[in-house]
């Protein structure tokens, strides 16, 4: 199969979610015999090239009119690079660029799309696709019936593949996007200076316990940057406006799974658990001995957060290497 | 001014899914049925944008089985004023139901599509891109805001890099997301008056649509999320099993 890896990319660092992405593009090229590419969209897209090339050829369709992103001048792009180059198969990864812009592109290619892939095989040439349905509950093997095909990757499910040794080559499109009609003022961010849920390697997440925004932040915060990890949150504390809602994870937020989610003052509700329960190790405390979310933990302490995680964060200060 | 509000009827998300016996698909089989959540968040915004523009209607749709008008009754009983049901006995993919829904809208006309983002069985977020793609309308997926003036719509998107504000001219398609709002409850007066709304019926085949499948399910495996675990007695513990035993700290 042709594949066309959409990459997303912050300054000149591929995100890793697009990275992890690149495993599941190049892997399915390698088992067809085909080729993989990467496709970097934007109006300073250069500036990413070179990391972009550690990984397979690039195309940088560099533009004034594609910043900031909107689904419709991406997606044209896309398809029509998609359809004039004959490729088989677009791969880009399941945030909210990856659903936004490449369902638009796939509705322009034909409908031919799965998305939150966890994992594939190749069977006599044919793709067959995992997929997570009903919350995480199931796992579905899907096939498309028709091309070219879209699928956006789920990044907790592929490890990101080692660069190249030598710089693969890179070209230049010439694109003339339409009209834009969304019309984009801006993007307000509330985390801070912390790494994204998404891109940690522990993430310390916080429940209906915390009672404010500033309770939160001293103790689930304060552990998170005690341990060079990321904060998250369950629905409920975005919902009462306690956390921003970038930081939730679940079923309608993010999806990780960190070498440690850290669960405190977390119920388990099933939403919540569709979006962590693939983490490498579960830890939790809740002062519920029957609470949920233990069921899927690999360790438990019951006790108050309010009191047991200042006591973590005293006893973890300046003895954790990564922060 | 006309919203359309498509629905899908899905399993009530708080039952256990299984699989069929030969292991390809969801046993639907006893299984009660719900409107799709985000389809009600959907329902409660059109019904409180018209509540700030009287000329406003809301019409529902949904596409599916004859089942099917038991949930179009309960956006009925919620305060849309009529309902379409587009009549098919197939399961339809996203693709499918975007084609049927253009379809509708080629009959209706709306101003404003608005949507869930995704349905919570399939959980796949494509069908609102889909329609907007095949109409060439422009999209907004995932709001959390969204007012509407002079033929254009004001809102807010949640994006994985946070709130990003925008606007974009109607018509549209629109896909909401939690945080829009907390969706009313029908009273039973409410549900008792809707019997006499009108559910307005059409055959898929009638809209001239034939289902074209784009995607097929071959096989079907239930997760277990359960793990072992150790109870641990104090913060002391649990700092060494992280660090000594899971390796992870």
């Amino acid at each position: 199969m042709k594949v066309l890896l959409i990459a997303e990319y912050e300054n000149d660092a591929l995100r890793s979610a697009s990275i992890a992405a690149a495993a599941m593009a190049k892997s399915v090229a390698q088992a067809t015999d085909g080729t993989c590419e990467l496709l970097l969209l934007g109006a300073d897209a250069s500036a990413a090239t070179a990391h972009a090339a550690q990984y397979a050829p690039v195309h940088v369709a560099e533009h004034a009119d594609l910043s900031p992103a909107t689904a419709d001048r991406h997606a044209a792009v896309i398809a029509d690079l998609v359809q004039s180059q004959g490729y088989d198969l677009v791969v880009g990864a399941a945030t909210t660029y990856g659903k936004d812009t490449l369902g638009r592109a796939s509705g322009l290619l034909g409908g031919y799309m799965a998305s939150d892939v966890v994992g594939h095989e190749v069977v006599d040439g044919e793709l067959l696709l995992k997929r997570p349905m009903f919350a995480g509950s199931v796992n579905a093997t899907v096939k498309l019936l028709g091309g070219p095909k879209v699928v956006t990757v789920r990044s907790s499910a592929y490890d990101a593949p080692a660069p190249n040794d030598a710089a693969s080559p890179i070209s230049a499109l010439d694109v003339t996007p339409g009209t834009a009609r969304l019309d984009v003022q801006g993007v307000a961010s509330k985390s801070g200076g912390r790494p994204d849920v998404t891109e940690a390697s522990i993430v310390v997440s916080g429940g209906r316990a915390w009672k404010t925004s500033e309770d939160f932040e001293n103790n689930v915060g304060k552990l998170a940057d005690t341990v060079g990890g990321a904060a998250g949150s369950s629905r409920v504390l975005v919902d009462a406006g306690i956390t921003p809602n970038e930081l939730q994870v679940g079923q309608t937020g993010k999806i990780v799974a960190p070498d440690l989610y850290l669960a405190l003052g977390i119920s388990g509700a099933v939403q919540h658990l569709a979006g962590m329960k693939n983490s490498k190790v579960i830890a939790a405390i809740n002062s519920d001995k029957d609470a949920p979310i233990f069921l899927v933990s690999d360790y438990g302490l019951v006790g108050d957060v309010y009191e047991l995680t200042p006591q973590i964060i005293e006893k973890l200060a300046g003895t954790c290497a990564s922060a | 001014m006309k919203i359309l509000v498509p629905t899908k009827r899905v399993p009530d998300p708080d039952q256990r899914v299984k699989p069929t016996a030969d292991g390809r698909a969801i046993d639907t089989d006893g299984v009660s049925f719900v409107p799709n959540p985000f389809d009600l968040i959907a329902i409660e915004e059109a019904l409180r944008l018209r509540e700030n523009d009287g000329s406003i209607e809301v019409v529902t749709v949904g596409i599916g089985v004859d089942d099917y008008e038991k949930e179009l009754r309960t956006t009925l009983a919620m305060g849309a004023d009529r309902a379409l049901l587009v009549e098919t006995d197939e399961l339809l993919d996203p693709w499918n139901v975007a084609s049927a829904l253009q379809a509708v809208i080629e009959r209706e006309q709306p101003d404003l599509v608005l949507m869930g983002k995704q349905a919570v069985d399939d959980d796949s977020n494509q069908a609102g891109q889909f329609l907007a793609a095949k109409l060439d309308w422009p999209q907004a997926t995932f709001i959390s805001k969204i007012a509407i003036a002079d033929g254009a719509a004001t809102i807010d998107r949640e994006t994985d890099a946070g709130i990003e504000s925008a606007s974009l001219k109607l018509p549209a398609v629109i896909t909401v997301d939690l945080r829009l709002n907390e969706p009313r409850y029908a009273s039973m007066l409410q549900i008792m008056k809707a019997k006499k709304k009108p559910v307005e019926r059409i055959a898929l085949a009638d809209l001239g649509v034939t289902a074209q499948p784009r995607i097929e399910m071959v096989g079907v495996e239930v997760l277990s999320s359960k793990r072992d675990c150790q109870m641990l007695s104090s913060v002391d513990e649990l700092i060494q099993k992280l660090r000594d035993e899971a390796q992870v700290l």
